[in-house]
């Protein structure tokens, strides 16, 4: 039976969707049953003191909880957020309820086996409640102690082949869509590049030295299933430069009723006869597809890669050949200075072993904004502070028309006095013979 | 010039212990601002090393990381 009356956030159950105070209430009971019978190693009551507290952060309408802390595993700058409760005397369950974030396996793919180890973990050494998954992606365990931090961490990195994930100034968890292990649209194995990466910038991850948090995400296609363009300061999204592959026959059948549109998708009402051009050529966006005589023509070099004819017809249209990713840069929820998208930095690069080119990159990019960055400054700020043309000349790319998002929006092109023939002086009585005042 | 472990590290305890009175946790660009002429990678070595020999320790908000003496500032019951 639960310690604490929770009247405020009985009524959150009442809502049309599946309730977090259930879960947190069906976890106490278990707790208080104990029907395995485990030795908990963080209070039983622990659960249960958590709405506790939370009801009393309703009623008074701020919170209860103590931000940050020293807490972490030895050597480690991440992976751990210390957080402390203010009522610790009525709240004793949650006087300590650090945080624990898991690196989650690329494509989040999960042996039974491995999930059942966690839980008894997390049953054993911590509150039970996890979050699968946080924002970053990782695995988020909720509410342990201090001393059963090292405790799950030799646990995790011995028996179960995993690592903490990272948190505060570092390189974030890397995540990835699963790519090519199940999905046609993949232009890149966005699970090998996650993991080779991920290897690669261990220091990054675990111990704190940017400026601020720092994410890589790594979407396959455009349809962006990890919403890399929006979420992540680096984001690398798979593409390709050749031409869609068309199947005139298989369009044919899609036309003619043969095949469901959206593989089947949104069948559960009755939406007419398939209209190719209505619903498939008057979309597209940069208005490059046209269908007549029968054929459906595209003309790539206008495609934008919104990936909408090739969702509606994934059996006629196919991506391209010539495949790789785009790297954009400055992606961010709103923090400081409002949510950005990634702006494009690279259009098209290669993705293969041993992908030097790749990590040439993001240390270049690493370098510039360690230097420059602001404390608590995301690449993206840095990026608007400084300008994208300064981002350019650090990397060594070349400015792109494609680097303009819109005319006049994000012009790259700042004349330099000593690219100017006769600098920025000039006499003013030269000027005068061509001109009058 | 490459940076010699144990000056390096009496330069930063010097600057943490100056600013002491008004400052218990510092960021990371608050020690590359001591050696202008050193990468920051090698400022880091020296830091991660005094982390793992346990002078300096790692604070963390959640969202953002600073460093300082170990045992300095204000804890929680049951840091140490």
């Amino acid at each position: 039976m639960a310690k604490h009356k929770t009247p405020l956030l009985d009524q959150l159950e009442s809502g049309p969707w599946p309730s977090f105070v259930s879960d947190i209430k069906q976890e106490i009971e278990h707790r208080y049953a104990n029907p395995k019978g485990v030795d908990y190693q963080v209070p039983a009551e622990c659960p249960d003191d958590l709405l506790g507290l939370l009801e009393l952060s309703y009623v008074d309408g701020e919170t209860h909880w103590k931000h940050g802390g020293i807490v972490g595993v030895f050597g480690y700058g991440g992976g751990v957020i210390g957080r402390y409760c203010d009522q610790p005397q009525k709240f004793p369950g949650v006087a300590h309820f650090h945080t624990i974030r898991v690196a989650q396996p690329s494509g989040m793919f999960y042996t039974t086996e491995f999930l059942r180890q966690l839980c008894d973990l997390w049953e054993l050494r911590g509150s039970g409640l996890t979050n699968m998954h946080g924002a970053t992606g990782d695995i988020v365990l909720i509410g342990t102690s201090t001393p059963q931090l090292e405790e799950v961490f030799h646990e995790l990195t011995h028996k179960m082949n995993n690592d903490l994930g990272g948190s505060g100034s570092n390189l974030r968890t890397p995540a990835c869509c699963l790519g090519e292990s199940r999905c046609e649209y993949a232009c890149y194995d966005t699970q090998e590049l996650c993991y080779q990466l991920t290897q690669e910038y261990q220091d990054e991850l675990h111990r704190p030295a940017f400026p601020y948090k720092f994410k890589f995400k790594f979407d396959g296609c455009p349809n962006g299933c990890v919403a890399a363009i929006a979420r992540s300061d680096m984001s690398f999204l798979g593409t390709w430069r050749d031409e869609i592959r068309v199947d005139q026959k298989t369009v044919a059948a899609y036309v003619g009723g043969e095949i469901a549109p959206n593989a089947g998708a949104h069948a559960g009402r009755d939406w007419g006869k398939f209209d190719i051009q209505k619903e498939v050529v008057d979309l597209c966006p940069s208005g490059c597809m046209r269908y007549e005589n029968g054929k459906l023509e595209i003309n790539d070099k206008e495609c934008v890669r919104c990936m909408h004819c090739i969702c509606v017809m994934p059996r006629a249209l196919k991506i391209g050949n010539d495949r790789g990713c785009s790297i954009l840069i400055g992606a961010k929820a709103p923090i400081l200075d409002g949510p950005q998208m990634g702006s494009l930095t690279i259009p098209f690069i290669k993705v293969e072993e041993p992908y030097d080119e790749i990590k040439e990159f993001i240390e270049s990019v690493w370098d510039w904004w360690m230097e420059e960055g602001k404390n608590r400054e995301r690449i993206g700020e840095t990026l608007k502070r400084l300008g994208f043309a300064k981002l350019l000349e650090v990397t060594g790319i070349k400015a792109d028309p494609r680097h303009v998002q819109e005319p006049r929006h994000n012009p790259y092109i700042f004349w330099k006095e000593e690219d100017v023939k006769g600098g920025w002086q000039r006499e003013i009585s030269d000027y005068r013979v061509k001109h009058q005042r | 010039m490459a940076l010699v472990f144990e000056e390096a590290k009496a330069k930063i305890i010097e600057f943490i212990n100056s600013k002491a009175k008004s400052k218990s946790k510092f960021y990371f660009n608050d020690f590359t601002a001591l050696f202008p002429d050193e990468k920051g990678r090698d400022v880091k070595k020296i830091l991660t090393q005094m982390i793992n020999e346990e002078t300096l320790v790692f604070w963390s908000s959640g969202s953002t990381s600073m460093y300082g003496l170990a045992g300095a500032g204000k804890h929680a019951e049951g840091e140490d």
